[in-house]
């Protein structure tokens, strides 16, 4: 437990020490979602429609903008092995790492979502499952990025692979995070797409960070 | 009691002797062929059947003639996809350099598979629901199968250290093949909500005995036609991975 706090303080420490990495990625999630009503028109009607859609696959991109720093420096400096030689369990580590990601690329977007989203003219209640859903599906993001993070460590071209590894296994998040908020939109029951996709996060959470510390001991090995 | 252990494990034995590479490559240079003759022979008898046999759709005419190409590619590229993790895990597990080579081999054979499977699906939909594409659940996940192919086979081979590309690989076909249900079911129940297009592939009519049989003979030969292309393929990877060792350099094929 004092090992998982600590490299969660490291990784925070570390983005603290260099903001504009992490601030790109925010400003990405704001520029591309409004950019879309430049590009379709300011048709409030449309808008509400699209919206779920938008913001949600603004958010998988931004997050994938993130994560190939989860463990690329560690990886060029040597930090990861010292980590993998540490008497602590190499996946409580790799956990903390991918929850500092989390605060610092989830969280911020699960905050910035309600202002996007008055943008695209959603109500109080669309609003507050937007902001649920991507409480509930930002973290899935992180863990299964996590994954790719992880195979691509070193490689050629590493965060192109990145996005063609992880996008596709991002699809069952963004279609119960992007049904959630249309369903509130038209009126429709929540409750069995905040179900699904609080089993994907306890199903992430379960198992993503032991996969994630193989892929990576294989990568140092 | 004890000679009929002796008898099995030595029988296990010998099966363990095909997972050296230098074992495998004579081994299953004597295989293609008789998978290739299995193959056309199947591949005749099938098209035989689907085109002469099966009778006219009495709702979709002739054009449902397809099917006999489409429901076995894609049965196949689901199938190749387990295989293709099975044979990755193994590796994974047993460290054992020929099911990595396997898995690696699958791979493009699995891909083709897909694409075949939407290209026809393309073909067949055009006439019968006037759209080349449609949001259909198993028309989308089939999709993404053919993406996570690509994923496998990008990863593979943007990593040089040929142990590190075995392994990756191996980790990204096993949470695939956990993620490939989900995703299904998901696309399936994203459908549902959404149900743009009217069109259903699961209202399909009872089928006939013969079309049934068109269709079994068809997958039949697809299993051959993938393991003698597997097969192929395994031993071209082979050679390449250990064209450092001698038993590689004393073969006719090599040396000429």
């Amino acid at each position: 437990m004092n090992a998982f706090t600590a490299i969660v303080h490291r990784d925070l420490l570390l983005v603290m020490r260099r903001k504009s990495e992490v601030l790109t990625a925010l400003f990405f999630f704001v520029i591309v979602t409004s950019l879309f009503p430049l590009g379709i028109g300011a048709d409030t009607a449309l808008l509400r429609k699209i919206a779920p859609g938008v913001i949600w696959v603004a958010a998988l991109l931004s997050t994938l903008l993130g994560l190939q720093r989860m463990f690329a420096a560690d990886y060029a400096d040597g930090t990861l092995e010292q980590l993998v030689l540490s008497p602590n369990s190499f996946t409580v580590l790799v956990f903390g790492k991918i929850v500092a990601h989390w605060l610092v690329c989830g969280l911020p977007l699960v905050l910035l979502a309600p202002v996007i989203g008055i943008q695209f003219d959603l109500d109080v209640q669309s609003l507050k499952a937007l902001m649920a859903a991507l409480l509930l599906g930002t973290p899935v993001l992180s863990l299964l990025g996590s994954v790719g993070a992880a195979l691509t460590l070193g490689v050629r071209g590493g965060s192109v692979l990145m996005s063609l590894l992880i996008l596709p296994l991002y699809i069952p998040v963004l279609i119960f995070g992007a049904g959630a908020v249309y369903a509130s939109n038209v009126g429709l029951d929540i409750t069995g797409h905040f179900s699904l996709l609080g089993a994907l996060l306890i199903l992430a959470l379960a198992f993503v960070p032991w996969v994630s510390a193989s892929a990576v001991k294989i990568a140092i090995e | 009691m004890s000679n009929v252990n002796n008898l099995s494990s030595s029988h296990v034995m010998s099966w363990f002797k095909f997972s050296s590479p230098s074992a495998f490559y004579p081994l299953a240079g004597k295989m293609i062929p008789w998978f290739w003759a299995l193959t056309i022979i199947f591949g005749a008898a099938g098209l035989w059947v689907s085109f002469f046999v099966a009778p006219v759709d009495a709702v979709q005419g002739q054009g449902y003639r397809i099917i006999f190409v489409h429901v076995p590619v894609s049965w196949m590229s689901m199938f190749i996809y387990v295989v293709m993790a099975t044979w990755a895990g193994l590796g994974l597990i047993l460290n054992t350099r020929l099911s990595a080579m396997m898995a690696q081999a699958l791979a493009p054979i699995g891909a083709w598979m897909a694409f075949l499977s939407l290209w026809t699906g393309a073909f067949w939909g055009k006439p019968m629901w006037g759209a080349w594409w449609v949001w259909d659940a198993r028309l989308t996940s089939e999709l993404i199968l053919l993406f996570l192919y690509l994923g496998f086979i990008a990863l593979q081979a943007s990593i040089d250290n040929v142990r590190r590309a075995d392994k990756a690989g191996a980790i990204l076909a096993l949470v695939g093949v956990v993620n490939v249900p989900i995703i299904y079911f998901s696309v399936k129940w994203w459908n549902t909500l959404h149900q743009g297009a009217s069109v259903s592939l699961t209202k399909a009519p009872a089928m006939a005995q013969t079309m049934l049989w068109g269709m079994l003979l068809m997958a039949l030969c697809l299993w051959m036609y993938s393991i003698a292309v597997g097969l192929m393929r395994v031993r071209a990877i082979i050679l390449e991975r250990e064209a450092h060792t001698d038993w590689v350099r004393q073969l006719n094929e090599v040396k000429h």
